[in-house]
């Protein structure tokens, strides 16, 4: 049985998040050319509550996207075909400054992918990443601009982000094999 | 990733031998490919590097390019052959055509064939993955499967709906496939045409026969009219043309007399005034251009999920 620590409960995520969302409005410099775009399938959760943290400070209503990089990995050959290939939606991206957002952000290899996908939707004028999880272990020269927690992972560990839309309950667990 | 995601096997041969499951994971992973399609780059990476050849031994528009547009929207590398103008006129055999282009490394053959079970003969013969674009009178799989996720479009569901498929179903391999798939998934099916173009015992497969036009149209939801195959034909199984739209063809008339609205399907190429009229197939019911647009995303989606080979070994912790 692997053993799970709580990294994060639902009031230290809902903090990490208000604290993201000022950074975002403050690295974006305002949220006039503002698109926040979640990677599917639980950053899309934490991207629209993000969303809603930048318009309830800054009285706005940014642009909202979804990116499903599934058709974007290089593993197809190794692994096969994600059977569960999820939606994509984006707004105009063209000289926009655009943040995408995931859960966990480990080998980088999710966020290559991303960037490629929005290469063939547009040419944002700036491109930031904001991951709620940052645990190490980077496999290429990718790095967050905007963090929540950074936190030093082994290999086998599993990094667990639940959100309530989807698991019922806000928090991050780490499981590692005993 | 869950382990009891159903994989496709090596080849698509026919819906005879999916499962529903089976059937549900191509439909589902069509939904996204469609919106590839509307996109203004209409190009995802998941199949660069991949080889496909597409081997047409028979005449064929609209199935030919709407794999050429899949494999292109997925950034295969693809190829297609005509018999005609190839080595097939020479004389060579299937096997060694196919094998020959094995030996060019390549990973995919979408063939379409004359003979009955061409696919599954090939399939046996070579490692490449092999789908069925069409196989004498045997199956026409990713047309069943187009027609099944417009009526899932248009439906919502599959499960209790009533399809009717008109016409020439003796000939038909779109018949085939669309009986097999959809009563897997639950709808009820007839079949409704002259005694001399339905096949023998063709309630075997699950069907009920409906002998009059105006009865399957009281009957059904959904119509899927099929084209008149004068070319597989010998002579004697209708007296003539006219005489076939009178008694069979799906008429404005006929339809008006309709109790509900229908969706009308057929899968192309249209004999206009013959099975269907004008004003059917462009009137407001007809899905036949939705049908096209979808056989392009139902493509994609078997080419994805063959591709990869079977998806067993896809474990990894969630994020990578």
């Amino acid at each position: 049985m692997p053993s799970r620590t709580l990294l994060l409960d639902d009031r230290a995520i809902a903090r990490a998040l208000s604290r993201m969302a000022s950074e975002i409005v403050e690295q974006a410099r305002g949220t006039e050319q503002l698109v926040i775009v979640g990677i599917q399938r639980r950053g899309v959760e934490l991207a629209a509550r993000l969303k809603h943290l930048v318009d309830q400070a800054e009285q706005s209503a940014v642009a909202f996207g979804k990116l499903d990089i599934t058709l974007y990995r290089d593993d197809l050959q190794a692994i096969g075909p994600r059977p569960r290939v999820g939606v994509t939606e984006l707004p105009d991206l063209d000289g926009r400054t655009v943040v995408i957002v995931d859960d966990v952000l480990y080998t980088g290899r999710t966020i290559r992918a991303a960037l490629d996908e929005c290469a063939d939707f547009g040419r944002p004028r700036r491109i930031l990443l904001c991951v709620l999880i940052d645990r190490g272990g980077r496999e290429l020269p990718i790095q967050a601009d905007i963090v929540g927690t950074t936190i030093s992972t082994a290999p086998g560990d599993r990094v667990d982000v639940l959100v309530r839309e989807l698991d019922g309950r806000d928090a991050v667990e780490v499981a590692r094999e005993a | 990733m869950k382990p009891d995601v159903p994989s496709l096997g090596k080849d698509l041969v026919g819906l005879e031998h999916l499962s529903a499951d089976q059937l549900r994971l191509i439909l589902d992973t069509a939904e996204p490919f469609k919106e590839v399609s509307e996109r203004q780059i209409k190009k995802v990476p998941a199949l660069r590097g991949r080889t496909i050849v597409n081997l047409f031994f028979e005449a064929s528009t609209r199935t030919r390019i709407s794999f050429e547009f899949a494999e292109k929207r997925l950034s295969a590398d693809t190829v297609s052959i005509a018999s005609s103008g190839s080595s097939v006129s020479k004389g060579e055999t299937l096997v060694d055509t196919a094998r020959n282009l094995e030996a060019m490394r390549i990973d995919m053959v979408v063939i379409r064939h004359h003979s009955s079970g061409s696919a599954e003969f090939l399939g046996k013969r070579i490692r490449t993955n092999v789908i069925n674009a069409g196989d004498g009178k045997h199956e026409h799989p990713t047309q069943g499967l187009l027609d099944i996720l417009t009526l899932r479009d248009k439906f919502g569901k599959i499960e209790g709906l009533k399809v009717a498929i008109c016409g020439d179903v003796l000939h038909s391999r779109v018949a085939r496939s669309n009986i097999w798939g959809l009563t897997k998934l639950g709808a009820e099916v007839a079949v409704c045409g002259p005694a001399s173009l339905l096949p023998r015992n063709v309630e075997e497969l699950g069907v009920t026969v409906i002998p009059r036009i105006e009865d399957a149209i009281a009957w059904a939801d959904a119509l899927n009219v099929l084209r008149l195959q004068l070319e597989r034909m010998q002579s004697g199984f209708i007296p003539s043309l006219r005489e076939y739209n009178r008694v069979f063809g799906l008429t404005t008339d006929r339809l008006e007399r309709a109790p509900k609205d229908l969706v009308i399907m057929h899968p192309g190429p249209m004999n206009r005034g013959v099975e269907i009229d004008s004003g059917v197939a462009d009137g407001p019911h007809s899905v036949i251009l939705p049908q096209v647009t979808n056989g392009v995303a139902v493509r994609m989606a078997v080419l994805y999920l063959l591709a990869g080979g079977s998806p067993d070994a896809s474990h990894q912790g969630g994020e990578a």
